[in-house]
């Protein structure tokens, strides 16, 4: 199963303050540890919200909204897409990371990724048709 | 925490840990049984002490130290039976002083030698497939007994009887605890591939859903190649292999029906392809390109699908560059199998003609007498040359050929449409 693992911004990721010398290497090592180990699928880091934008939805409409944004906290600053055999293995890897920002506290979230499987369990049967109709146009083997 | 939580963290620090710990321990006592042995006496003492003290900071280490006591342990009882067994434990009372208090530094394996000898040793040609896959899974994917039973459908018993047995095997032969050098290294690297395929396959072959175990071993065979892909790094194999593995892996979503039921890679929904999957699979196929692998087995097989997973539409497909490399893998691994897929492949490329032609001369093999594929290939060849009554009859003919009933449904069907087009 796949587990994706958020940072929590902070008024030094949305400053757009780049990491020090030490904090990435110490990084790095760390991501060479989740590669050694199999189970990095991807990582990436944001920039700050200040270089995004919002696309709000309601009902027709659509408005957006450009960066920066205020609630620091609930934004996210980067993230790691892992693979692991329990959420407590997924926890335990990130126990091991470095504080992604030095001298403040903060926070990674860690949350499961729906698989392909659990979603045709839940897919309503309509949907299912759908489907089926698309996969009935490609072409059939001759 | 409660105690389930912290079981269920022990149990990830062990299946994160046991690797290493097991190939550090190995490095030292020389048998890979003992080593297991011994950390697992570590993970009763965590069992016994984390619910209480919580899970330390260094997981890893402090399993390493519990180990080692107990290894020095074991070797002094050991020694006062066996005296000339004096001198084994003080060569190992020698390393570990060294390394006194320093758990980590055990544990350490810049170049990951240890984790590697531990692959190469569980899958010793010397230990039958079955035990070989077994072990691997024990010793290298921390799965438990049970768990591999699960996901082989086989008795529990069975499968502890073989580790038992397996190691038992290593430790009677003394195979040395090491990476193989020389010639000997490709023939034992070809083992290793052989048991990560086999756990891939075993997952990936079983229809979607009905056991959580399935898609443990398909991730399970990913991990392992990745890690090794790590190991061994300029072995283009490994990476043709993990390329392989991630390409199959990203149409997981797409080959199975709402009813399980498998769907032909052709009438798949590509858009249900896993693209984070496909991306990393042609990665490592480029790596093992350069790497000069361009002919080995498993880089030739991911150059097929990847073939596959460039096309956005299937008619996108490039045949003519899978026929090429079926040209290529049919001269590297002469086999009758093969040689029909070559077949349709060059019928896709160059016409049904073509293709008509390189079936023919399969007609009178011998492992093909009975292969249900062969007519079928040749009925829908004849039918797009428009020979629609040659066509029903090879239809037929497959038909009862096939012991899967939806086939069989399915070939008839195709048979009546001849006759329904023959004049």
């Amino acid at each position: 199963m796949r587990f994706i693992a958020m940072v929590r911004a902070t008024r030094v990721s949305e400053a757009g303050d780049m990491p020090s010398e030490k904090l990435l290497t110490e990084m790095g090592r760390f991501n060479e540890e989740l590669i050694k180990a199999g189970v990095l699928l991807a990582a990436e880091g944001l920039h700050p919200s200040a270089h995004g934008a919002r696309v709000r939805y309601d009902g027709e409409e659509r408005s957006v909204i450009n960066g920066p944004f205020a609630e620091t906290k609930e934004l996210i600053a980067g993230f790691w897409l892992l693979q692991c055999v329990s959420l407590e293995e997924a926890v335990e890897w990130l126990k091991r990371a470095p504080n992604p920002f030095e001298g403040m506290p903060c926070e990674v979230e860690i949350r499961r990724v729906f698989e392909a499987e659990e979603f045709d369990d839940m897919l309503a049967p309509k949907l299912r048709a759908q489907e089926e109709r698309m996969r009935a146009t490609i072409p059939q083997r001759t | 925490m409660t105690a389930t939580d912290i079981h269920r963290s022990i149990d990830a620090v062990w299946r994160m840990e046991s690797p290493r710990l097991i190939a550090g321990l190995a490095r030292i006592v020389r048998d890979v049984g003992t080593a297991e042995e011994l950390a697992q006496d570590a993970l009763v003492a965590a069992l016994e002490q984390w619910p209480s003290t919580g899970v330390p900071r260094n997981p890893g280490a402090w399993l390493m130290t519990t180990a080692k006591h107990r290894a020095i342990d074991q070797l002094r009882r050991r020694a006062l039976h066996r005296r000339k067994e004096d001198e084994l434990t003080r060569e190992i009372e020698d390393q570990l002083a060294q390394t006194v208090g320093d758990a980590d530094a055990m544990l350490d394996d810049p170049i990951g030698d240890d984790l590697l000898s531990l692959m190469f040793t569980a899958c010793h040609p010397l230990l039958s497939t079955e035990a070989r896959v077994a072990l691997t899974l024990r010793l290298l994917g921390g799965l438990t007994t049970p768990e591999i039973a699960r996901a082989f459908l086989v008795p529990e018993p069975t499968v502890a009887q073989r580790i038992v047995r397996a190691k038992r095997s290593l430790s009677e032969a003394k195979v040395p605890f090491e990476v193989p050098r020389g010639d000997e290294l490709s023939v034992r690297l070809a083992s290793v591939l052989e048991v990560i395929y086999l756990i891939f396959n075993e997952g990936y072959a079983a229809s979607a859903g009905d056991d959580w175990m399935r898609p443990t071993l398909c991730e399970e065979a990913m991990r392992l190649g990745r890690v090794l892909a790590g190991l061994a790094p300029r072995e283009p194999e490994v990476h043709g292999l993990v390329a392989l593995m991630e390409i199959q892996a990203s149409r997981i979503p797409a080959r199975t029906d709402a009813h399980g039921d498998p769907i032909l890679l052709a009438e798949q929904n590509r858009a249900r392809w896993d693209q984070l999957l496909i991306r990393r699979g042609l990665a490592a196929l480029e790596l093992a390109e350069k790497l000069g692998g361009g002919e080995g087995s498993y880089v030739l097989q991911a150059s097929l699908a990847a073939c596959h997973a460039r096309a956005l539409r299937v008619e996108d497909t490039d045949w003519a560059c899978i026929a090429m490399l079926y040209d290529t893998l049919a001269r590297r691994q002469p086999s009758p199998v093969i040689a029909l897929n070559r077949a349709v492949a060059h019928a896709q490329a160059f016409g049904p003609q073509i293709g008509l032609q390189l079936v023919d001369a399969l007609r009178d093999e011998p492992l093909l007498r009975h292969y249900h594929l062969l007519p079928s290939v040749r009925g829908d060849l004849l039918r797009r040359l428009g020979r629609h009554s040659e066509a029903r009859q090879e239809f037929e003919r497959a038909a009862a050929l096939t012991r899967n009933t939806r086939e069989r449904a399915l070939l008839l069907q195709r048979a009546q449409a001849m006759s329904d087009t023959a004049s």
